[in-house]
């Protein structure tokens, strides 16, 4: 379990812009999700509680041990502190079989004790007929099974995985987030995971971080930051909104609905019919998240928005269609007879989320 | 003709002991100039890489002046060793030192930092010391490289002449290199042997920079 709290100033200089990591961690026993686009400060955050990078100030506990204190002058080097890390590329030692790769992480044992555990970690991860090979010629897979067992023979008290799936197929990654999450049964380690796959961290993650331009910008279960992003950074992230600039032209307590005026970038203006936002005034100018797979569509529906098709993209879950206003809506299976030109849209009230700008 | 081959002998030990000595020493250095954190460490590696640009007479005379039997160590050394440094084949080693050790460290240097970030991290994060770290990780994934720079620095040594001259003198049977005994045999006409000390020195010298190539490749699946 971790309780951080860290800051960390990079000034930028000579080709570099300034950037700061101000972040405040908490996570319990299971997989915490640290999620954002590359270049939020994901990484760097693991490195700062694995004892790589020093932070310029705060505080950082793993299950109630102080591993770095900037007021207190404690700052744990890497090999006391006890975190089990794995990177992108796996990096296991590429001059050493696996056997050795496994040996190498299990120094505190004594020599036999050392040799049986590392014995039952390849049997547990499916590795036992490939000790003698080198990395190089084992799969993607075998690899990051490899590196996952190695971190765990050190006894960390924490892992951290930065994009391991990273270089894995579909078919791979399933069965990697089948063992991550046998691993975290069996082993009882609580696992700090850093990604930007969204299906990554829905799939695996207990909690989540959203970490946006080194500072956090959402943090909770990762369903529920997924169905109810706070801002339109994170919605933007999820990769499934629509954001609106709107305009409350009109509420009405009494039928608990508002009405919205938005103007899309390219000029097109229409209304819609929202919910009452309460603590909202009239007038106000806010910024909606619709998701796109929320509106409906079709000729026959009432009380619709008409917009031009603009673009259509065909995607592995269904197609996408790109409509003036640059709204995306997904619409399932695309009909054989292809898409018409003009869209009937309909939003409803309730599809229509406020969130921070 | 009768060719004296001493000079031969006497300039493969002194490179392979002025070699060994850069290896240890170098790696050493090498590893500290890697160090994050190290102030002052691009002076120190500018410091160490003048001898590689200096004239071979300027390091020549400083090391007289330093090491020279009148100086401070050439006293201490003299009382330990009971023989003066300067003028003996020892004094050959330390030139030869001196052409060594800047490539030895410079390479040694540029192998250890090629040497991905992640092994290291990987490494320390797995609970090892900066002494296993170093020996079990940083320097085998380095070492085809150090090998290479270590063979490019056993060819340099091979040929000093300037330093080597000045510090260790010309006597035959005793301190005469190669390089010294080329100058000698064409200074006294003797043409005939500095032609073929010539070839030989130049066909060592082939031998040992297509070994360091062929070693400097990396010998692992996954380029580093």
């Amino acid at each position: 379990m971790i309780d951080a709290r860290l800051r960390k100033a990079f000034p930028g200089g000579r080709g570099s812009t300034p950037f700061e990591l101000n972040v405040e961690l908490k996570s319990g026993a299971g997989v915490t999700v640290l999620f954002g686009p590359s270049g939020a400060g994901k990484s760097l955050t693991l490195d700062c509680i694995a004892g790589f990078v020093r932070p310029d100030e705060g505080r950082i506990l793993v299950n109630d041990r102080l591993l770095f204190d900037a007021g207190a002058g404690v700052n744990l080097p890497p090999r006391q502190r006890r975190c089990g890390c794995v990177f992108p590329d796996d990096s296991l030692f590429p001059h050493m079989s696996l056997f050795e790769n496994l040996w190498f992480a299990a120094a505190r044992l004594p020599r036999r004790a050392r040799r049986q555990k590392v014995g039952e970690m390849l049997e547990r991860f499916h590795l036992e007929n490939l000790g003698a090979r080198r990395p190089y010629e084992l799969s993607s897979g075998q690899r990051q099974r490899g590196s996952i067992a190695r971190a765990l023979l050190s006894q960390p008290a924490l892992l951290l995985l930065d994009e391991p799936a990273r270089g894995l197929d579909a078919a791979l990654r399933m069965e990697f987030y089948a063992l991550l999450r046998e691993v975290r049964g069996e082993f009882g380690v609580p696992v700090v995971l850093v990604t930007h796959d969204l299906d990554e961290a829905l799939e695996l993650g207990e909690s989540m971080h959203v970490l946006v331009a080194g500072k956090i910008a959402q943090s909770g279960a990762p369903r529920e930051i997924f169905a109810a992003p706070a801002s339109a950074a994170v919605a933007r992230l999820m990769d499934c909104y629509n954001l609106l600039r709107a305009e409350i032209v009109a509420m009405d307590p009494t039928t608990n609905r508002s009405r919205l005026r938005i103007a899309t970038a390219d000029g097109t203006e229409f209304e819609l019919i929202g919910p009452y936002f309460p603590g909202l005034l009239l007038g106000a100018k806010v910024t909606l998240a619709v998701r796109e797979d929320e509106i409906e569509h079709g000729p026959e529906l009432t009380g619709g928005v008409q917009l031009d098709l603009r673009r259509v993209a065909r995607l592995s879950r269904g197609v996408r269609v790109e409509l003036s206003g640059g709204i995306h809506v997904a619409v399932g299976e695309a009909p054989a007879s292809g898409l018409s030109k003009q869209w009937n849209v309909r939003f409803r009230p309730q599809s229509l989320r406020v969130v921070k700008a | 003709m009768g060719i004296d081959w001493f000079p031969l002998w006497l300039s493969l030990r002194v490179a392979s002991l002025a070699t060994l000595i850069a290896l240890l020493g170098g790696l050493w250095v090498a590893w500290l100039l890697t160090r994050k954190g190290f102030r002052g460490r691009e002076l120190i590696d500018a410091a160490v890489t003048l001898p590689l640009v200096l004239p071979p007479t300027v390091l020549g005379y400083y090391l007289l002046v330093l090491l020279g039997r009148m100086s401070p160590f050439g006293r201490l050394y003299e009382s330990i060793a009971g023989e003066p440094l300067v003028f003996t084949w020892k004094a050959a080693v330390v030139a030869a030192l001196f052409h060594a050790g800047p490539l030895l460290i410079k390479s040694a240097r540029a192998a250890l930092e090629s040497v991905p970030p992640d092994y290291e991290k990987a490494a320390r994060s797995l609970g090892a010391g900066e002494w296993r770290v170093f020996w079990q990780v940083s320097l085998p994934l380095a070492w085809n490289q150090v090998l290479a720079a270590t063979t490019l620095a056993f060819a340099r040594s091979l040929g000093d002449f300037g330093i080597t001259i000045m510090l260790a003198g010309n006597i035959p049977g005793r301190t005469q290199t190669l390089s010294v005994a080329i100058y000698d045999a064409v200074e006294g006409g003797r043409g005939d042997v500095a032609r073929t000390l010539v070839l030989v020195i130049s066909a060592a010298a082939l031998a040992f920079l297509y070994l360091a190539n062929r070693l400097g490749r990396s010998q692992f699946g996954r380029a580093l």
